[in-house]
């Protein structure tokens, strides 16, 4: 645990600077491109869903280190509505937005570690991580 | 005005002046005395000295026009507002010192002295702030405006061939006028292909695919079709992760390839033109 950066989601252009540090620490640990997009594009998610159900909420970055190797966990919280059935939003294609329902089990996917914390009415926290290789 | 400040101030402008040059000198950060040489700094603290006292002269109009100007080229220069607050805060304490070395203070008259002064100097400084911040909003609708304009272009380029190149990112608002442009450019120009180029976007994540699929599904309900180029590897990566189905519509990893598509689908394609064969005849787009 070393370097946290942090950036508050309150309209639509804070998801682009959420992405952009994303990209930047991605960047400074030595990640390829590929592990670039995907980093930068579960960033965007996270923050997507922040701001579409939350409202409002923080994502954090964190440089991370695990048996000599680096790599950077994404902390995604808000104080939103919270979800009800967690097992359900973690399905493909679900969604309450009329969205393509991808973001959360894409979001998994595109990460290497996922945890999803969830309490109705209090709000949402997800951790996700990506390891360098 | 209280009277007494008032007359401290116009007998000492020239002490006032130096110290406060010598105090905003040791406090203000390395970037801002490289940007200004020493000349125009001294220059603008003259002015801003200058400011500071027609105010307690001229009435409200003429003042705010100095100030407005003033705050607009403290802009320009690139003064930080924090730089500038600070230079008002710190005249006043010098001000307050002055006066204090003097004995034109006592206990009686003190609170009298800093009220008057406080008086004056705060509205000052929320003229400053709010000078500030409106040069800083017209920068940044001036920007949006900007930004808008290069939106989402719809070319013509051969008959029934249409190309929106998209770069940068897309948000919701930007979305809606793709689908906008993309639905009234294919219908005045009556393309049968519209080729959607993705290069210059930086991520695609399952909100920018859904504005996609929603467009092409848009497009070939207006009787066209709609092919998505420039999808580099790794963002063809993340969508496969994303498990976003984009089996509906036509990829192809450059606009090159997609031209040759298009061309395909309209059945005609390029041929090179040799010179003997001038007169001879082929088809030719």
């Amino acid at each position: 645990m070393e370097v946290q950066s942090c950036v508050k989601i309150i309209n639509e252009w804070d998801i682009v600077a959420a992405r952009q540090l994303g990209r930047n620490v991605a960047k400074d640990l030595g990640f390829g491109t590929v592990d670039q997009a995907r980093v930068t594009t579960a960033i965007s998610e996270l923050a997507r869903n922040i701001y579409l159900y939350a409202g409002q909420g923080t994502v954090a970055i964190e440089k991370v280190q695990r048996n000599g190797k680096a790599g950077m966990k994404i902390i995604a919280v808000d104080e939103g509505p919270g979800i009800k059935d967690i097992r359900k939003v973690m399905e493909d294609g679900y969604t309450t937005s009329g969205g393509l329902g991808a973001g959360l089990p894409g979001v998994k996917r595109l990460m290497d570690e996922f945890d999803i914390d969830s309490t109705p009415g209090k709000g949402t926290k997800i951790l996700a991580t990506k390891w360098l290789r | 005005m209280n009277k007494q400040v008032y007359d401290f101030i116009r007998n000492n402008q020239e002490f006032i002046l130096e110290k406060w040059m010598d105090i905003m000198r040791k406090n203000a950060d390395e970037r801002l005395i490289k940007v200004i040489s020493d000349q125009m700094f001294t220059q603008t603290s003259h002015e801003f000295i200058d400011m500071v006292i027609a105010n307690m002269e001229s009435k409200n109009d003429a003042f705010t026009t100095k100030l407005s100007d003033f705050a607009e080229k403290v802009v320009r220069l690139g003064w930080p507002l924090f730089f500038v607050n600070e230079g008002l805060h710190k005249f006043t304490l010098i001000v307050l010192n002055g006066m204090a070395e003097q004995k034109i203070i006592n206990p009686e008259n003190q609170i009298e002295i800093i009220n008057s002064l406080d008086k004056w100097s705060s509205p000052m400084n929320n003229e400053i702030v709010n000078v500030y911040t409106h040069t800083w909003e017209r920068t940044v609708s001036l920007q949006k405006i900007a930004l808008q304009e290069l939106s989402a272009p719809l070319i013509p380029v051969l008959e029934g061939i249409t190309i929106m190149p998209l770069i940068g990112t897309i948000d919701t608002e930007r979305a809606r006028q793709i689908m906008e442009n993309l639905l009234t450019g294919v219908v005045k120009h009556r393309s049968e292909v519209v080729l959607i180029d993705i290069t210059g976007v930086p991520v695609v994540d399952t909100m920018v695919a859904h504005h996609i699929i929603q467009a092409a599904e848009a497009v070939r309900l207006v009787g066209a079709k709609c092919m998505l180029c420039g999808i580099r590897p790794e963002i063809a990566q993340t969508i496969v992760n994303l498990g976003i189905n984009l089996n509906e519509i036509i990829t192809k990893n450059s606009l090159k390839k997609g031209i040759e598509a298009a061309l395909e689908i309209t059945s005609r394609k390029i041929i090179e033109v040799e010179e003997d064969h001038e007169n001879s005849n082929f088809k030719t787009i």
